[in-house]
């Protein structure tokens, strides 16, 4: 079985600086991460491919500078890496996008799995996965947080929805998207580490990947910027003070007195939270 | 009958009563499809043809319910089919989507099977000179928001995640209601559901008057996080990196991929203060941020901001509002 996991490599968003006068966004300098849940992703096909076998692929659109990033795929134990690179993918919206990651996943000969993350952390649209398996035909499951194979030609996946969990049973092939933190990721092999570093990772190009060149890039995304502007920001009183616990602890206590909390009724007007997950 | 063009409302169904968010565009979309000049018409799927006339008292002009038994519960494959047949004989110029699980799971598909741009998130909406739909996502970093356009395809599809427009009142039903009773089998279903589990908390932040929100610098202690949001009779909140971590529950997380909320205080725990999770706490009446970083962007978003570590200081706090 083929399991194909899209892993995206996004900028740290601390560290992105705003140019306010020419409304332009300062990458330069900026450090990357793999985006927290295709982590997930992987981690979640490595566990499966353990269990059943077969081989897992990460495949990824980007410069070349994110080579590295899915060397660190490798040495998690992925056991090949495609990256789509060209500039002609470049300014890609989310059904480019999409479309590109598809003609990545057929370039391979297809797949039985594909599992991304539930979304970016920079995009943040959580709308590729679906369209991903539109492109290829594929059946989908989104929001996953647990994910097993019960049959040769089924997958059940755990949903987790606004008011429940969902279990569906869906065949394959399928398109799933994990949930951020669904799993732990495994700690990298340095064994692994080592060789990840000689291992050859597939760069595909435009041309070689083929496919309908007005569908990807600028071209193929009937979305575009049509204008920047500052974030209205709401009239806050900016006041900051750095000063010991103790009085820091007062000072918050007295503004939220005057703000009337806690409230009178010694009882909290709803149940306590949630303990996390 | 539906004329072509419009301005369409997904209205998604869950259980007895449509979701809050498929209402709260409904009510942002009347101004859309006014400045438009278009009309505002309001489609959902539901298993019984009375839930349809709820839908009537949001301001439509016209209420699409594709009736059907099966229909009680959301299906990928079935609903893109469906929506897919509407979309293409009814022709929107533009389709709004709650971006709730399955809104989005409909949504990502529906734009691809109909090769049309997609914006997602959106956290405000306006019609510019050129009768052309706007929406605006905020980018990367922080600072500023990018105004998206779709000008060449049709429906140009729009999301919109819960609290980011007000809840209309329900007024007089005066939408003209049509019926769909569209074919449906169990075979065309895309999938099988084994097993739903109804979930025990279903806190809406949307609707809390305190939230107490934890980012990177808490660590994962939520458990402090939790006694001062008990202490304050509010909820406890989390930023996408602790929802990511696995600190706390997904559900929980708040900003442009969570939600937006409209607390009167939040106060706001080692959150860096990225412009995704600021939009989620901007309509807040009050703002109290602590972070060690004196040049944390989360002290351009609040009104009281401290300069020092979490766990002493929230520790004392709690110890302080039990005097109270």
């Amino acid at each position: 079985m083929r399991t194909v996991v899209c892993l995206k490599v996004v900028p740290r968003p601390e560290e992105v600086r705003v140019d306010v006068e020419t409304k332009t966004l300062d990458r330069s300098g900026v450090r990357s991460v793999v985006n927290p849940s295709d982590l997930t992703a992987l981690e979640i096909a490595l566990a499966l491919r353990d269990r059943h076998g077969g081989r897992v692929t990460v495949l990824s659109m980007g410069p070349p500078s994110f080579v590295p990033y899915l060397r660190v795929a490798l040495a998690v134990g992925a056991d090949d890496a495609v990256l789509l690179s060209d500039r002609a993918f470049g300014g890609a919206d989310t059904l480019a996008t999409s479309y590109t990651l598809a003609q990545g996943v057929r370039s391979l000969g297809g797949a039985e799995l594909v599992v991304c993350g539930d979304e970016s952390s920079d995009g943040g649209t959580s709308q590729v996965p679906p369209g991903l398996a539109e492109w290829l035909g594929y059946a989908q499951a989104t929001y996953v947080d647990r994910l097993e194979l019960p049959g040769p030609t089924t997958l059940r996946a755990r949903r987790v929805l606004e008011d429940g969990t969902e279990t569906l049973d869906v065949p394959l092939p399928a398109v799933v998207s994990v949930l951020g933190g669904a799993s732990e990721v495994r700690f990298l092999d340095y064994d692994r580490w080592a060789a990840a570093q000689q291992a050859t990772v597939k760069v595909i190009d435009a041309t070689t990947l083929g496919g309908d060149p007005g569908a990807i890039g600028l071209k193929g995304s009937p979305t575009v910027v049509a204008g920047l502007r500052e974030v209205r920001k709401p009239g806050r009183r900016h006041e900051v003070i750095r000063v010991e616990p103790e009085a820091a602890a007062t000072r918050i206590a007295e503004e939220l007195r005057r703000l009337g909390l806690p409230p009178r009724e010694a009882s909290p007007s709803s149940r306590p939270s949630a303990p996390a997950t | 009958m539906t004329g072509p063009g419009g301005v369409w409302v997904y209205a998604e169904r869950r259980g007895t009563a449509f979701r809050p968010v498929s209402l709260e565009i409904l009510g942002r979309a009347r101004g859309v499809a006014d400045a438009l000049g278009e009309r505002l018409v309001a489609l959902t799927a539901v298993p019984a043809e009375g839930a349809v006339q709820d839908l009537a008292r949001f301001g439509a002009d016209e209420v699409v319910g594709l009736v059907h038994p099966l229909l009680d519960r959301y299906d990928t494959r079935v609903y893109t089919d469906l929506l897919e047949r509407e979309v293409r004989s009814g022709a929107p110029s533009v389709l709004f989507l709650g971006a709730s699980r399955d809104g989005q799971d409909l949504a990502g598909r529906l734009a691809v099977r109909l090769r049309t741009g997609l914006t997602a998130h959106v956290t405000s909406v306006e019609v510019d000179p050129g009768h052309r739909l706007v929406g605006w996502v905020p980018g990367f970093g922080g600072g500023i928001e990018a105004g998206i356009v779709c000008p060449d395809r049709r429906p140009a599809i729009v999301t919109v995640r819960p609290g980011v427009f007000p809840l209309p009142v329900a007024g007089a039903a005066r939408s003209y209601v049509r019926l769909v009773r569209p074919t449906v089998e169990a075979g065309s279903f895309g999938s099988r559901r084994v097993e739903f589990e109804p979930k025990g908390d279903t806190t809406d932040l949307t609707r809390s008057d305190v939230l107490v929100i934890g980012g990177r610098g808490t660590d994962g202690e939520f458990g402090r996080l939790q006694q001062l949001a008990h202490r304050l009779g509010g909820e406890v909140g989390a930023t996408r990196v602790a929802t990511d971590a696995g600190w706390i529950d997904r559900d929980r997380m708040i900003g442009q991929t969570g939600v937006v909320t409209h607390p009167k205080v939040a106060v706001v725990l080692g959150a860096s203060g990225a412009v995704q999770f600021t939009v989620g706490i901007e309509k807040a009446g009050f703002v109290i941020a602590v972070n060690r970083d004196p040049d944390a962007p989360i002290f351009d978003a609040a009104d009281l901001g401290i300069v020092g570590d979490l766990a002493p200081i929230v520790d004392r706090l709690v110890k302080a509002l039990e005097g109270a």
